[in-house]
């Protein structure tokens, strides 16, 4: 079995600005392995948004290269991606149109903000069943069937099918996007600050039910956020990020305990914490 | 006590006019502050925690109403005082720091005018003394090249800097009491720190007296004498800060402890998530507001609302249930 679900190499991704450009993430490397889960964290403005969108291709990088590995097993129907696999994956940067498209399959993106991703004037199965036309896995009835399914899988009942948008709270909105992501049965997830919006209980929610639909599904994450403590909670392996650089890279445990470069030191030294409570029966 | 506290709310009902009435944000919310204490307010989005802020200062929108209860402040019940008076307190003895600096400071005025601004309203300084003191008060609220910065428009610094510029404007003219809403939520984390220290420094040299409104329970620990915990416009449960976090006594409280993912806390396992939502403002309000999620309700807390009684030194609870200390949420 192939180790390595992604492999980004060299990433360098420049926006174009007044007088030249700026460079938004400036030579990252990392890989996801099948069903890890790769923490990014740091401060705004460091790159990994851009990260995300650049794996995607919804950014176009500069330089550097996504590999896809296409025969990984995995929970989702693999499939082919459609191009040449050249061993160590396809790479995402070279692709385009259906083809780019078809890699898609394989890795769905939940944003911070699940309002914006969804459109208010379609109910909630509409919004649900649309990956799945959309891809041309399932259509009319089945395609009701099946959102049902996906919407059940995120906690969602099915008096919430023939709802709108604005009819769910914040925390059910990002259980929308969730539906919507995992419908084309992707192998990675990526997720950027998909609990920043949301209160503790519900953020509590969430944060459960995505460690539950990865261990369900097998699912790859790459779990994005400002948030060190969030990221422990749920990352395997954690890369913390810096001005467009990732400046250390390791297993979640040795990190918090032993963090090696000053900037994850600093980081984790300026986060305020609770005191000991006796309620949560949890150590500091 | 015989000491006068500086701040008394007594039975405040705040809300807003809608579609469906009148809804209370702040329901029945009573607290005093002593000069120079520090308390903190937290809770969930919804739960009333700004309202109270902005009630106390007189701030609510027009849709806003303070509808019973007072608020006495150095001498004056700002619940019922006009807006002359009003304009006597406000960015004199009490100031107020936003969540959101850049929309409270005004885009088209150089920053050192902005601060000098209240010196020259309230403490009558003349254009050039303001300014220098403006400068002054810069320096103090750490920001570098403070001449230079005195020149420059908002947009020009930093979210960090304007939200120092924003506490050098709230210190302007030696305020009794500072109320600051959110204050650190849009910074990063090494920024926060820096803002927090810097009004916890302030608080220390001036002697003042703080509200910190905030989501963030790290954040109220360890900058308050005090947290009180609000859930559906009513504040459920406060303590002082060691006793609070050490046996807190509702189950709300409990809950939210529980749910906070912690960097020390024990990975891999499921967080305790509070079932359920908050309810809505319009809901029925007969009971507690939180014994729908709440795993220890008996039937009393759906008909009657708890009163607040005192469960230990200067520990006051809203909730039926005597929970033994350390039972898990």
């Amino acid at each position: 079995m192939n180790a390595e679900l992604l492999r980004v190499e060299d990433l360098v991704v420049d926006y174009p600005a007044r007088g030249g450009a700026v460079r938004a993430v400036a030579g990252v490397s990392f890989t996801v392995a099948p069903g890890e889960t790769l923490g990014l964290v740091g401060e705004s403005g460091c790159g990994k948004s851009t990260i995300a969108r650049a794996v995607l291709q919804l950014v176009r990088p500069t330089a550097g290269r996504v590999l896809l590995s296409v025969n990984t097993g995995s929970a989702g129907s693999a499939g082919s991606a459609g191009s040449a696999d050249t061993g160590s994956g396809v790479d995402l940067c070279t692709l385009s149109g259906s083809r780019l498209r078809a890699c898609w399959r394989q890795v769905q993106m939940v944003f911070q903000d699940p309002s914006a991703s969804l459109d208010p004037r379609w109910t909630a199965w509409r919004l649900v069943a649309e990956p799945l036309t959309g891809f041309g896995l399932a259509h009319g009835a089945a395609a009701r069937t099946r959102a049902a399914e996906l919407m059940d899988l995120v906690g969602l009942g099915a008096d919430a099918l023939d709802r709108y948008p604005h009819e769910f709270s914040g925390g059910q909105r990002q259980r929308l996007g969730l539906a919507r992501a995992l419908a084309v049965q992707p192998r990675l997830l990526i997720c950027d600050e998909p609990v920043s919006a949301l209160d503790v209980s519900i953020q509590a929610q969430v944060l459960n039910l995505l460690a539950d639909l990865r261990r369900r599904l097998g699912l790859a994450l790459l779990f994005i956020s400002h948030d060190l403590a969030v990221v422990r909670h749920l990352a395997d392996r954690v890369a913390v990020m810096q001005a467009g650089r990732i400046v250390e890279c390791a297993d979640a445990e040795t990190l918090y305990a032993q963090p090696q470069h000053p900037y994850t030191r600093a980081l984790l030294a300026a986060v305020p914490v609770m005191p000991l409570s006796a309620g949560s029966g949890a150590p500091l | 006590m015989t000491d006068q506290p500086l701040l008394a709310v007594h039975d405040l009902v705040a809300g807003f006019r809608t579609d469906a009435g009148f809804v209370a944000a702040v329901d029945g919310v009573s607290f005093d502050l002593a000069a120079g204490a520090a308390l903190g307010v937290v809770g969930e989005s919804g739960c009333g925690k700004s309202a109270l802020a902005y009630s106390i200062a007189r701030l609510l929108p027009a849709a806003g109403r303070i509808q019973s209860g007072a608020v006495r402040f150095a001498g004056v019940d700002l619940a019922t005082a006009d807006e002359r008076v009003l304009g006597t307190v406000r960015g004199r003895r009490l100031a107020m720091v936003f969540q959101d600096p850049m929309s409270s400071l005004n885009p088209y005025r150089r920053v050192g005018g902005l601060i000098a601004e209240p010196l020259r309203r309230h403490l009558g300084l003349g254009r050039t003394a303001a300014w220098r003191r403006a400068v002054e008060l810069l320096t103090q609220v750490g920001i570098p090249d403070p001449e230079q910065r005195a020149r420059r428009h908002p947009h020009e610094l930093s979210g960090g800097q304007r939200q120092r510029v924003l506490i050098a404007l709230a210190l302007s003219c030696d305020p009794h009491l500072l109320i600051a809403d959110e204050p650190t939520t849009a910074l990063d984390v090494t920024v926060q720190r820096q803002v927090l220290d810097l009004i916890a420094a302030e608080r220390g040299r001036r002697g003042l007296a703080l509200i910190l409104i905030s989501h963030n329970l790290g954040v109220v620990a360890g900058m308050c004498d005090r947290v009180a915990v609000m859930y559906a416009g009513r504040m459920v449960e406060s303590a002082p800060t060691a006793a609070l976090f050490r046996d807190p006594r509702h189950p709300y409280t409990r809950a939210l402890f529980a749910a906070v993912p912690r960097l020390g806390g024990a990975r891999g396992q499921a967080l305790a998530a509070i079932p359920g939502q908050p309810p809505t403002l319009t809901a029925d309000r007969r009971g507690c507001a939180f014994a729908p999620r709440c795993p220890h309700a008996i039937d009393r807390c759906r008909t009657e609302a708890p009163a607040e009684r005192v469960v230990a030194d200067g520990h006051r609870l809203r909730c039926h249930v005597d929970l033994p200390t350390g039972t898990p949420p």
